[in-house]
């Protein structure tokens, strides 16, 4: 699937997660999270980065490990991706939903 | 002489040992399994002992009823694992070393892990179904519960056997019509996941049935606390679930034997090749069942096909050939519906559950993703197999270790 996010088309899967990071900018991501009602702070880029490398580094990502990273606790976490923040930050730094689950 | 020692005698420590003592030959390798418990407890009996379905007795029995002859079983509490010396240093402080090392320490909860679980309501008004005492409490408690609210909870994944707790949500609905107080019932479904199961196709036709069985359903739920003093239970979010009955499924946790030994990751679970099953860490350590960090279900149908192809590995291990890195993740998941129907799901690292039949493709008789009477009984009749063939390593007659893809309804196999 593809989709205009921020005047350029990326490619997305059915739940709108980028497919290609390659295509990932700040521009993009700041549109995502508008559309998930995120107003993007210094705070917020802290925390994409950490996913971001975090993903880069294949570490599987959890709501308890990012609770753990000394980057947000996960009642900050909370306060900055309300509803579901692990879904909405992961979509919003532009790489897979997490596998939490089993 | 060589040795080999498993750690746990549970579902997978011991289906290894009865594989290992057929397959090696006696006089070059002497096996132990060590335990700390005189009993073995049929675990997803924990189910229906609340309900009344099974009683105390249909699902304990004796760990040495299952070890074959001429393993030795030692009972005992392991203090450490020294892996540096290949040695497992026992709380009496004796000392048994080996050349393999099995783990098969299992999972277990820890509500301690959440703020107020264990509080002032624990098994008052607060429960949990994962071990023998709390579904005993539990099975007290709704003996004689008037009704209100009951709310079924999981705190995060992984846990054992992901579908239980939904599994518990449709046997009290059915409980509670069989107790002409269905309408007195309030049942809530909370989950940290974003529908009812782990797995698109499943959680579709589980959202269905939930909504057929008025239970209500609550996602992306993290919870903070317990408030034992107002029953709710609290997210950080800030969502609330106010309860009467709270039936939750605690953080699940690797043994601290782990933690104690440097071999775990930050739930105590040991990071394992997930086709090999040998520890990352220490070639000469292999993992099975619910102790190891691999992405399958920790549920016994995973441990028992990875008996089979960690047999074969160990083997190879000991012929010194390189290691078959053939698991895929396959569980094999009876879900229990209530009103003596089930499902029946089978699945894999790549696959998720579908629609077909099972085990012989276009035949059945089980129906896969398809409510029947038929899969119940095939729940019910999985207690004797448990006992007889599981427990023992007998091959189950037309199921394969790796899943077979025939004669299911998959959109792009």
């Amino acid at each position: 699937m593809e989709k205009m996010i921020a005047g350029k088309t990326i490619a997305v899967n059915e739940e709108g997660y980028l497919t290609d990071f390659n295509q990932w900018d700040r521009n993009v991501a700041e549109e995502i999270a508008k559309e998930n009602e995120v107003e993007m702070s210094d705070k917020h880029w802290k925390v994409i980065e950490y996913l971001q490398k975090e993903h880069q580094n294949q570490v599987p990502l959890s709501i308890r490990k990012i609770g753990k990273s000394n980057v947000v606790d996960i009642k900050e976490f909370y306060e900055l991706f309300p509803n579901g923040p692990l879904k909405i930050s992961t979509k919003i730094a532009g790489i897979p939903k997490p596998a939490s689950c089993l | 002489m060589n040795r080999i020692v498993i750690l746990g005698a549970g579902t997978a420590g011991t289906m290894m040992a009865n594989h290992l003592s057929h397959e090696l030959a006696k006089g070059d390798w002497e096996i132990n399994i060590i335990d700390e418990k005189h009993d073995h407890y049929y675990q997803p009996g924990y189910l229906f002992l609340p309900f009344d379905i099974y009683k105390p007795q249909d699902i304990v029995k004796q760990i040495e009823e299952f070890i074959p002859k001429g393993v030795k079983l030692i009972k005992g509490i392991i203090e450490k694992i020294e892996p540096e010396k290949n040695e497992v240093l026992m709380a009496n402080g004796t000392a048994i070393s080996y050349k393999i090392l099995i783990v098969a320490t299992g999972a277990k909860i820890a509500p301690e892990e959440v703020s107020g679980m264990k509080g002032s309501e624990w098994q008052k008004s607060v429960f949990d179904f994962y071990t023998f005492d709390g579904a005993l409490a539990l099975r007290d408690k709704l003996r004689d519960w008037e009704g209100g609210n009951l709310v079924v909870h999981i705190t995060e994944m992984p846990i054992k056997c992901p579908v239980a707790p939904l599994e518990f949500a449709f046997l009290a609905d059915s409980f509670f019509h069989n107790k002409k107080m269905r309408e007195k019932v309030e049942i809530t479904f909370v989950t940290p996941l974003s529908g009812a199961f782990t797995k698109p196709k499943a959680t579709e036709a589980l959202d269905h049935l939930m909504v057929d069985k008025n239970i209500h359903l609550v996602s992306d739920f993290a919870i903070e606390q317990v408030d034992n003093e107002n029953k709710k239970i609290i997210d950080y979010g800030g969502k609330e679930v106010p309860f009467d009955l709270l039936v939750t499924v605690p953080t699940n946790k690797g043994d601290e034997l782990m933690e104690r030994s440097g071999l775990g990751d930050d739930l105590n679970y040991v990071p394992t090749n997930k086709g090999s099953l040998q520890s990352l860490a220490h070639e000469n350590i292999f993992v099975i069942g619910d102790a190891s960090n691999i992405p399958a279900s920790k549920a016994g149908s995973v441990a028992h096909f990875e008996a089979e192809i960690l047999t074969e590995n160990i083997k190879r291990f000991i012929n010194n050939e390189p290691l078959k890195e053939e698991f895929d993740g396959h569980a094999n998941c009876f879900i229990e519906t209530g009103h003596g129907k089930a499902l029946l799901i089978d699945f894999n690292y790549s696959h998720e559950p579908v629609e077909g039949t099972f085990p012989f493709p276009g035949v059945g008789p089980l129906r896969l993703l398809k409510e029947s009477r038929m899969n119940h009984m095939g729940k019910l009749a999985f207690r004797w197999i448990y006992w007889n063939m599981l427990l023992k390593g007998t091959h189950i007659p037309f199921v394969s270790a790796t899943m077979q893809e025939a004669g299911k309804e998959f959109e792009n196999a």
